[in-house]
């Protein structure tokens, strides 16, 4: 996985983009560098990167998180200034909301963003989820999000996914799907994620990552 | 069978509705369950089917009213304060003999409250939804699975018995996501066919219909409603459903609901790893309680331990259903605070003398 300065993760709601968001953080900071991740949902009301904020301070990594998020207010406000982040991180990943609704909240901060020169904003895919189960579904919905988040996708993240139940099977099956909607975009492939502990043979531009993102029961 | 997908709670309950033929959806959105709306308002129109949001909940209950009177399957959502709103529209629905759908998310309450999951509406729900002597059919799903089965369900036994049917999930249960499987079979929108009640046009070829729950009679009220509770007493004798697992042996039964029966069961196999006799029951349907099946549960158990994201409102059930006959106590979180398996485990432990 290559990390650029300012990394942006976005795709269609339960694509899984917080917990490879969460996962991109840690191998930034392993790799030494100083990270910033931040919340930058204001659709979604739980299961948010918020929610690891134990994980990030154990990994000197900084959060920033919309003001209200996880208390019992329903309000979405953005309490961040995009330039002095920037400017006081050497890494930042900015986890986007779901869907184009999510990715107006992406539109505020376009121009600031628009000025800088490394900058990667990644698609998350998965196939399994309902209403993107076709390429040229994913397609549309990655042209909504361009448009709501006055910003343009330059590459393509794989991380179709069952949650906890993801086999090797799921994942290799969904290689040509995502391979499909790269051609659509005329964008890179970036990666295939894969769960850690399942085997890597075989699977092309394998990303391996661990599951943060989950219930707190065991079935 | 089809392919799994994964998908939020939420949009199973929506999905499942389409796929039971629910041709109208007349919502209001709140957190946390917008997203059954944000689903079906991409979705209706592809399938032939209304969605319309209202300019209130008292509103959309207003129009599920209208259009259940008409015999078409149709539906609203809310969380918990809306549900308040509907209240007095979900009474009209009963009173007048009226099959829908009304899906609560609960959230922590009351008032307010917040967007955080909660279990507290359970009286509300289980005791009627409004004014008078009437009930609503109360589902409780606690799998995005489930919760898609529980809304064909409901449609098929709101309009078997002619009462609203309501599922009772928790923002918990709404947001988290999970494999789902649903059949191929083609979406068919309901209509009125097998419901000679329906007020849809008689084209003169019938008398008319009157969609009312205005009496002028008290002698005629109270038949109507003596005859509405014997539709009742059918539904209990056969409509009852619960889950049991580990029970026979078990010396605590722990009984809970939705998402905390998710969490209660992990609890109930940590106790039985460290050698302790525990079980679990889960009511699928909370009215009717499953009377029948968790004397059957609690039949060998020297206590019950009723666990709720509340400060104790199924337990009053779990007594009467058991006539009190076993000490039944109790542990909850509330205000959107979720229990853990770890704090349940302790009161397990704490009831069984070990701890």
């Amino acid at each position: 996985m290559n990390f650029s300065k300012m990394n942006i993760i976005t795709g269609h709601y339960g694509s899984g983009k917080t917990n490879f968001a969460v996962n991109l953080a840690l191998d930034i900071a392993k790799s030494g560098r100083q990270c910033t991740i931040v919340d930058l949902d204001i659709v979604n009301p739980y299961f948010r990167t918020a929610d690891f904020a134990d994980l990030f301070a154990k990994n000197n990594i900084t959060l920033k998180v919309p003001k209200y998020a996880n208390s019992n207010l329903d309000i979405p406000a953005l309490n961040f200034d995009i330039n002095s982040i920037i400017s006081n991180s050497e890494y930042v990943i900015l986890d986007v909301g779901g869907d184009d609704a999510g990715a107006t909240a992406l539109g505020r901060y376009a121009p600031a963003i628009s000025k800088l020169d490394d900058v990667q904003m990644l698609y998350v895919v998965n196939r399994f989820r309902y209403l993107t189960r076709q390429p040229e579904e994913a397609l549309e919905l990655m042209r909504d999000i361009e448009a709501a988040a006055a910003l343009r996708c330059t590459g393509i993240v794989n991380n179709s996914n069952l949650g906890l139940a993801t086999t090797i099977e799921d994942v290799e099956s969904s290689v040509d799907y995502a391979k499909r909607i790269a051609e659509l975009a005329g964008l890179p492939l970036v990666c295939n994620t894969i769960k850690r502990d399942l085997s890597t043979h075989g699977l092309e531009n394998p990303y391996e990552v661990d599951i943060y993102v989950k219930t707190i029961w065991n079935d | 069978m089809a392919e799994r997908t994964l998908m939020k709670g939420n949009e199973a309950l929506a999905e499942a509705a389409l796929r039971a033929g629910c041709k109208c959806f007349f919502g209001y959105p709140i957190t946390p369950q917008t997203e059954i709306s944000a689903y079906l308002s991409k979705r209706m129109p592809k399938v032939g089917g209304v969605f319309l949001q209202a300019e209130s909940e008292v509103a959309a209950i207003n129009m599920v009213y209208g259009c259940a009177g008409s015999g078409i399957r149709c539906m609203t959502s809310s969380s918990s304060p809306g549900i308040s709103l509907k209240s007095e529209g979900i009474s009209y629905i009963a009173g007048a003999d009226l099959p829908c759908v009304i899906i609560d998310v609960m959230r922590g309450g009351p008032g307010l409250g917040g967007i955080q999951p909660s279990q507290a509406d359970y009286w509300q729900v289980t005791r009627g939804l409004g004014h008078g002597d009437y009930h609503c059919l109360v589902l409780a799903p606690a799998s995005v699975q489930e919760m898609a089965d529980t809304v064909t369900k409901a449609f098929d036994l709101a309009d078997e018995y002619r009462m609203p049917a309501v599922v009772l999930a928790d923002g918990l249960l709404g947001q988290m996501m999970e494999p789902v499987e649903f059949d191929d079979a083609e979406i068919k929108m309901s209509t009125a066919e097998n419901k000679p009640w329906a007020a849809n046009g008689h084209g003169n070829k019938r008398k008319h219909n009157i969609i009312n729950s205005l009496y002028l009679q008290a002698n005629e009220l109270e038949q109507t409603v003596v005859d509405r509770f014997k539709r009742y007493d059918d539904l209990k004798a056969k409509h009852t459903m619960a889950e049991a697992s580990d029970c026979d042996d078990a010396d605590i039964v722990v009984v809970a609901y939705g998402s905390t029966a998710r969490i209660a069961k992990s609890a109930v196999d940590a106790a039985r790893k460290k050698g302790i006799k525990a079980g679990m029951f889960r009511p699928i349907t909370l009215w009717p309680f499953p009377e029948k099946e968790i004397n059957a549960a609690v039949k060998n158990a020297k206590k019950v331990l009723t666990v709720e994201m509340s400060m104790g409102q199924m337990i009053e059930d779990v007594k009467l259903a058991i006539n009190c006959s076993k000490p039944v106590e109790f542990f909850g979180r509330t205000g959107g605070v979720i229990p853990s398996p770890a704090e349940i485990l302790a009161k397990i432990e704490e009831m069984e003398g070990t701890k």
